[in-house]
């Protein structure tokens, strides 16, 4: 979707406030709302991408005013409603509905200690690559209104595939639970001027990590 | 660039309780485990962040085998030394020298190296960090204290998807004779993201 979320190149967005010495979090409640993404996403009941998507869905005035962690908030109370596993009503109140059952078992201590076991999105199999290392292509102009991950100033752009990254999971689909879609996923080189004309370096280039389907040969 | 006070804290008063009653009802539900969510938040405060990428920068200048597995294939040299994890499933080392310099960004998001460097720190993912590295990256650069030379050439990477990206900064001159250790503590989160150098200045032994 071409949501403010999308943000590269945009201007008025003002300088980058730096913070000396800064802590992991600025308070509990940030730190708990981490842990709870954390924690419920290993239930399984949405993927990475759906999770991305939930933010992206926040309206744009709220998004550029809220801060990091309420936009995770926000997105999360979203997936919960979605996926079942909470009602308006019980969070409302902040009690489990009568008669409503535990189905899964939560994520253990020993699980939240270990980092390993992460599935990932690199895939084994997936549709063959349609472009190889060096070759000219051009990222294509589409809009999707669903989740993506083809920024809106790389669109119609050439670049030069750099490196190829093997297989991944397919954002555009997977975000709507309507299957990983395999495929092959590339850093594609831009050089600066081909998305920012006369006024950026000719020596310069933004490498974007691109899927297949977002790319035709150019 | 300021190191005032961030105005990100000016959250409605309610939200902590918002999230403490959803919480409440998460654990009610058997959704999660307290505990786990205590283990979550101390490894990420405590033991998982810049510190981590560091000791493979510090290792990569001393050990010329590693630095190059480093830079082929990240991922698997990053697990020799046990960095791996969530948002570290497939990384990919830059290296940066007098004639090239990585900036990293996600534009989209806050993608970020999470095994290496820990949580992303507020400025990599706020709107004018976010908004201009692609489009001004000399600029955002300069406002970090860094003015590159016309000839260095300036590669920005966008993380739009799960590749995640660890700058291995220039070894500073005069720092022949440190320890891996030593060195490791001169590295900063900063320069591994590509918005700062590692300073002669910083180098004290």
């Amino acid at each position: 979707m071409n949501g403010v979320h999308d943000m590269g190149g945009m201007h008025g967005m003002g300088p980058v406030e730096y913070e000396s010495d800064e802590p992991v979090f600025h308070a509990g409640w940030e730190a708990r709302v981490y842990a709870l993404v954390r924690a419920t996403g290993a239930l399984g009941k949405w993927n990475i991408d759906a999770g991305r998507h939930s933010r992206e869905l926040i309206p744009a005035a709220e998004y550029l005013r809220m801060s990091y962690y309420e936009k995770w908030f926000a997105g999360l109370l979203d997936l919960l409603l979605k996926s079942g596993l909470a009602t308006r009503a019980e969070i409302a109140q902040s009690q489990p509905a009568p008669g409503s059952h535990k189905a899964v078992p939560p994520l253990t201590v020993e699980k939240a200690r270990t980092p390993i076991g992460v599935a990932g999105s690199k895939r084994e199999k997936g549709a063959a690559a349609r472009f190889h290392v060096g070759q000219q292509v051009r990222a294509r102009n589409i809009n999707s209104t669903g989740h993506t991950r083809l920024p809106r100033y790389a669109r119609g752009k050439v670049g030069v595939i750099d490196r190829d990254h093997g297989v991944h999971v397919f954002p555009d689909t997977n975000a709507h639970f309507l299957g990983e879609k395999p495929q092959h996923v590339y850093s594609v080189r831009f050089p600066a001027r081909e998305l920012w004309g006369e006024q950026a370096s000719p020596r310069d280039s933004v490498h974007i990590d691109l899927w297949d389907d977002y790319l035709e040969s150019a | 660039m300021s190191g005032h006070d961030h105005e990100h804290q000016a959250v409605p008063s309610d939200l902590a309780l918002r999230v403490k009653a959803l919480e409440s009802l998460l654990v009610q539900k058997g959704l999660v485990d307290p505990a786990a969510l205590d283990a979550l938040i101390d490894t990420y405060e405590h033991k998982i962040g810049p510190r981590n990428g560091a000791r493979v920068v510090a290792r990569a200048w001393v050990d010329p085998a590693y630095r190059q597995r480093l830079l082929t294939d990240a991922t698997s040299a990053l697990a020799e030394l046990g960095y791996l994890g969530a948002q570290g499933e497939n990384m990919v080392v830059l290296e940066n020298t007098p004639q090239v310099h990585n900036l990293v960004v996600c534009t989209l998001c806050s993608c970020y190296p999470w095994p290496v460097l820990g949580l992303p720190p507020v400025w990599y993912k706020s709107a004018p960090y976010r908004s201009r590295a692609v489009i001004d990256p000399r600029g955002v650069l300069r406002e970090f204290g860094l003015e590159l030379p016309e000839d260095v050439e300036v590669r920005v990477w966008d993380s739009t998807a799960e590749l995640r990206y660890l700058i291995l900064p220039e070894r500073p001159a005069g720092t022949e004779k440190l320890s891996e250790d030593e060195l490791a503590a001169l590295v900063t989160r900063d320069a591994m993201v590509g918005v700062a150098r590692v300073g002669a200045s910083e180098v004290t032994a």
